[in-house]
């Protein structure tokens, strides 16, 4: 049977019957490259598919539509491994091959990257519904704005006749020799219908290249897609049942009976979904790459240079902190806000915190440092101080303090006393403090201010000066309870203890 | 110059905007996932796409996608993730497309564990994936260099046309340090001789197929060039008392930041210790570590969070003029300071 697209037909006026004396032309769509350079071998010509096979049939109905709605320069084709692995030899469009089943991931992101183009996405079965079946299903939940078209011939063809996924219960492949047993193998994947239970595709249809009427049918379908892509209006699905003549052992019109005796009953052809009008059309941002405006988004201009001394008679140089306590208590904020304070300072500074599981378990603790010199290691494994909001972590990190180091901890919720006799010990009702201010939550700024007043780094009023950007958008209350926190921690010291 | 205090999984994703990376795809990992937050909540404020992939592989691909239609794009993972991406990895270096991809290790093999680990070297140095290729390699010690480095490995991927990695671990993409953001980067490099962007002069074709035995050689060939060319061009090293150095310490990443540590302790108590650091993994410094034994040093002690994947491209560098010393950890666990100098006194003898 030799297949002439419509518009041939259409355009050859000696199939009209009238003006017999004009040349019949038969020419290749523009959507086609004119010579297929691509492709090795002599023949650059002919396509490298099989007679017989459906490819070739459905790459013309695209070529011939994105020629007649001049879409053939704004076009992109991702094609997929298996036989159509080759389609870019033949299509006159930005192409991109791509690796086995990924054609959809790789399509969502050349979609974003030139949101004005139309990209197709070509796979067939093995590649959409087998290995790539997630990137299929992922990318149609998504509505990226894409057409795919999806070659079931129910069978590996390139790879040279395997089971697909479409394979048809008992049919026999060179991986089923006996015929699918759908007890082991499972049931031939009806994509359509799984397709059809997302939300957000607006156009999804099955279709088949068994005789003439149903490649009209498909090259309707194929034009619907094509345009839904130029339109923007998200994701249109095309499945079609196509011939495999030679992975199926048969000729090209046994082939073409075979679709319509044994797929056909199960891949029922039709539109499962067309909301194409009302669709709304996908928006892409504009990527903003103006160096003033990038600068202007981070908000460089509102960085002013810290002015804040640092104080010479400090009692510490160096800070090796580590912070732990119950998740809640504010143990990583404590951490980071002196690592802040100490960056304002112009100190070198970092912070490290215990993470993951650890966290979730009730107990977290971070390790600061906070000096002059350049920081090696982050980790605080011999801490010349310690914050100890709670009894384990008392226990744990006063064990590994170095000789003459501070030790603070939070007696409101600790009643043992440390064991170390060779530090200096700040017993400090952290979190009673909190409460009398009126919010539990501020017990890290009372820890920061008594942080301040142990170590004569930092100046009470000059931590209460960066409040304000420390907590920025959180209201005045907050900040002022806050500010209140650090003060009494402070104080607390300075009256407690000679500092 | 603003300064700011952040992770470095943040200061990763500051670098990137910086840099001009237009999209960021990629899927939720510890220790890496701040960088996809983070993405996910600056990217869109910069009209550049973020998007959470449904897997590993589909986020390298769309980085395959991005990066063939010539956007600087950006994924980040850890290990197992690292793992799932080899395929696409090979693809996009085999199409020669630039990509930035950090690996912020942890403890593996298998799901293994969420500390940090150094033990993605091999995969990720030695290329990982199917076939001939490398992958460019920076190995930051600190916030400010994930920002400064991830800056450079777009400059270097568009440079060369290859993927770039951006590899350390869960210590340097956890802690928090300040940061200088420097100035963003106003000029790209022109891509329209390759890539694809649905215009009538952009219609390329992006490719990594070679059915013809000699063409894949010449290809093959072209890429061992540029390789070779990355190798004369890029190597970086930080040296820290190297000049009167007896004892020669080689690490990466945190270990890096240990041995620092490890350094200064060594030179208060008189011991000649030095630090010698590759900040590029690919291109390994060979050179640089061949002329370490003409120093006349006593040792060398590679230390890394990993069974010796660092230490036998620092043997292969020595040439069998010395060997070096392996001191690890693993599981997690970071080596300390002390437990290094008592290592460098047992096996040197200070």
């Amino acid at each position: 049977m030799f297949l002439l697209p419509r518009r041939s037909l259409r355009r050859s006026p000696s199939f009209t019957g009238c003006n017999m004396e004009k040349k019949t032309v038969l020419r290749k769509p523009k959507g086609f490259i004119d010579v297929y350079k691509h492709k090795p071998g002599a023949e650059k010509d002919r396509t490298h598919y099989c007679p017989g096979c459906g490819h070739g049939i459905l790459h013309k109905l695209i070529a011939e539509a994105l020629e007649d709605f001049d879409l053939v320069e704004k076009t992109i084709i991702i094609s997929p491994v298996g036989c159509s692995v080759f389609a870019y030899y033949y299509f006159h469009t930005g192409n991109l091959q791509v690796a086995h089943g990924r054609a959809p991931a790789v399509a969502s992101a050349v979609s974003r990257a030139n949101p004005d183009s139309v990209v197709i996405s070509y796979q067939g079965d093995g590649d959409l519904a087998a290995i790539g079946g997630n990137n299929i299903n992922q990318a149609a939940n998504r509505g990226e704005n894409m057409a795919v078209f999806f070659v079931n011939n129910a069978i590996y063809g390139m790879t040279g006749g395997q089971m697909a996924p479409t394979t048809l219960e008992g049919q026999k492949t060179t991986t089923t020799p006996y015929g699918r047993n759908v007890k082991t193998d499972g049931y031939p994947i009806q994509v359509c219908e799984l397709i059809n239970t997302f939300t957000a595709p607006v156009y999804v249809t099955r279709t088949s290249l068994q005789d003439m009427a149903n490649i009209r049918k498909t090259r309707t379908a194929v034009r619907k897609a094509i345009m839904n892509a130029k339109e923007k209006k998200g994701f249109s699905f095309v499945e079609v049942l196509s011939m495999c003549p030679s992975g199926w052992k048969k000729d090209s019109l046994q082939s073409q009976q075979w679709i319509k005796e044994n797929m056909v009953p199960r891949f029922p052809l039709g539109v499962f979904r067309d909301v194409s009008e009302e669709a709304e059309t996908v928006e892409r941002p504009v990527p903003v790459m103006d160096t003033e405006e990038v600068k202007k988004i981070f908000g460089y201009s509102d960085f002013k240079a810290s002015t804040i001394q640092k104080n010479t008679e400090a009692n510490f140089k160096k800070i090796s902190l580590r912070v732990s306590g119950f998740g809640g208590q504010g143990i990583m904020s404590t951490g980071i806000v002196l690592a802040n304070v100490g960056m304002e300072y112009g100190y070198n500074v970092s912070w490290l915190p215990s993470y993951g599981p650890e966290m979730r378990g009730g107990t977290a603790n971070c390790s600061v440092k906070i000096q002059e010199d350049t920081i090696g290691a982050s980790e605080v494994t011999e801490p010349n101080m310690i914050i100890a909001m709670n009894q384990p972590s008392l226990e744990k990190f006063e064990k590994i303090m170095v000789p003459g180091g501070a030790l603070m901890y939070n007696s409101t919720l600790i009643d043992i006393e440390p064991t170390r006799n060779d530090v200096d010990i700040y017993k400090i009702p952290i979190t009673g403090i909190a409460d009398e201010l009126g919010d539990t939550r501020v017990q890290s700024m009372v820890g920061v201010g008594a942080f301040a007043a142990i170590t004569g780094l930092f100046d009470p009023e000059e931590i209460v000066s960066l409040i304000p950007s420390l907590f920025a958008g959180k209201p005045d209350k907050v900040l002022n309870m806050n500010e209140e926190a650090v003060r009494k921690g402070y104080d607390y010291v300075t009256e407690n203890y000679s500092v | 110059m603003p300064r700011m205090l952040m992770k470095g999984n943040y200061a990763a994703v500051y670098g990137a905007i910086l840099a001009g990376c237009e999209a960021y795809y990629g899927y939720p990992i510890t220790p890496a996932s701040e960088i996809a937050e983070s993405a996910s909540a600056l990217f869109p404020k910069f009209g550049r796409t973020f998007l959470q992939a449904e897997s590993e592989v589909a986020a390298i691909n769309m980085v395959y996608g991005a990066a063939g239609c010539g956007q600087r794009v950006m994924t980040g993972s850890s290990g197992p993730g690292i793992s799932l991406k080899q395929e696409g990895l090979s693809y996009c270096a085999g199409s020669a497309l630039p990509c930035v991809i950090v690996d912020i290790m942890r403890g593996g093999p298998g799901l293994g564990n969420i500390g940090p680990e150094q033990s993605d070297y091999n995969q990720v140095v030695k290329g990982g994936g199917h076939g001939n290729y490398r992958n460019i390699v920076l190995a930051p010690n600190s916030a400010q260099e994930m920002c400064d480095l991830t800056m450079l490995a777009f400059e270097l991927a568009d440079k060369y046309r290859n993927p770039a990695f951006v590899l350390t671990d869960g210590v340097i993409g956890q802690m928090m340090e300040a940061v200088d953001l420097p100035e963003p980067v106003s000029e790209f490099p022109d891509k329209s001789d390759w890539a694809v962007k649905g215009t009538a002069e952009s219609r390329h074709l992006i490719n990594s197929i070679y059915l013809d035995h000699d063409d894949l050689e010449r290809w093959n060939r072209h890429l061992e060039k540029k390789y070779a060319a990355i190798q004369k061009n890029e190597v970086l090293v930080e040296e820290y008392m190297m000049d009167d150095a007896e004892i020669v310490t080689i690490g990466y990443g945190s270990s890096s930041r240990v041995l620092r540590s490890a350094v200064d302790i060594a030179r208060e108590n008189g011991i000649k210790l030095g630090l010698f650091r590759p900040i590029t993994l690919f291109p390994f410094p060979v050179d640089e570590i061949a002329k370490l034994p003409e120093k006349g040093i006593k040792g060398i002690l590679t230390v890394e969070m990993s069974t010796g994947q660092l230490v036998d491209d620092v043997n292969l560098a020595l040439k069998g003029k010395m060997f070096s010393d392996l001191y690890s950890r693993l599981g997690g666990n970071v080596p300390s300071a002390a437990e290094i100098l008592e290592k460098v006194s047992e096996l040197y003898g200070v």
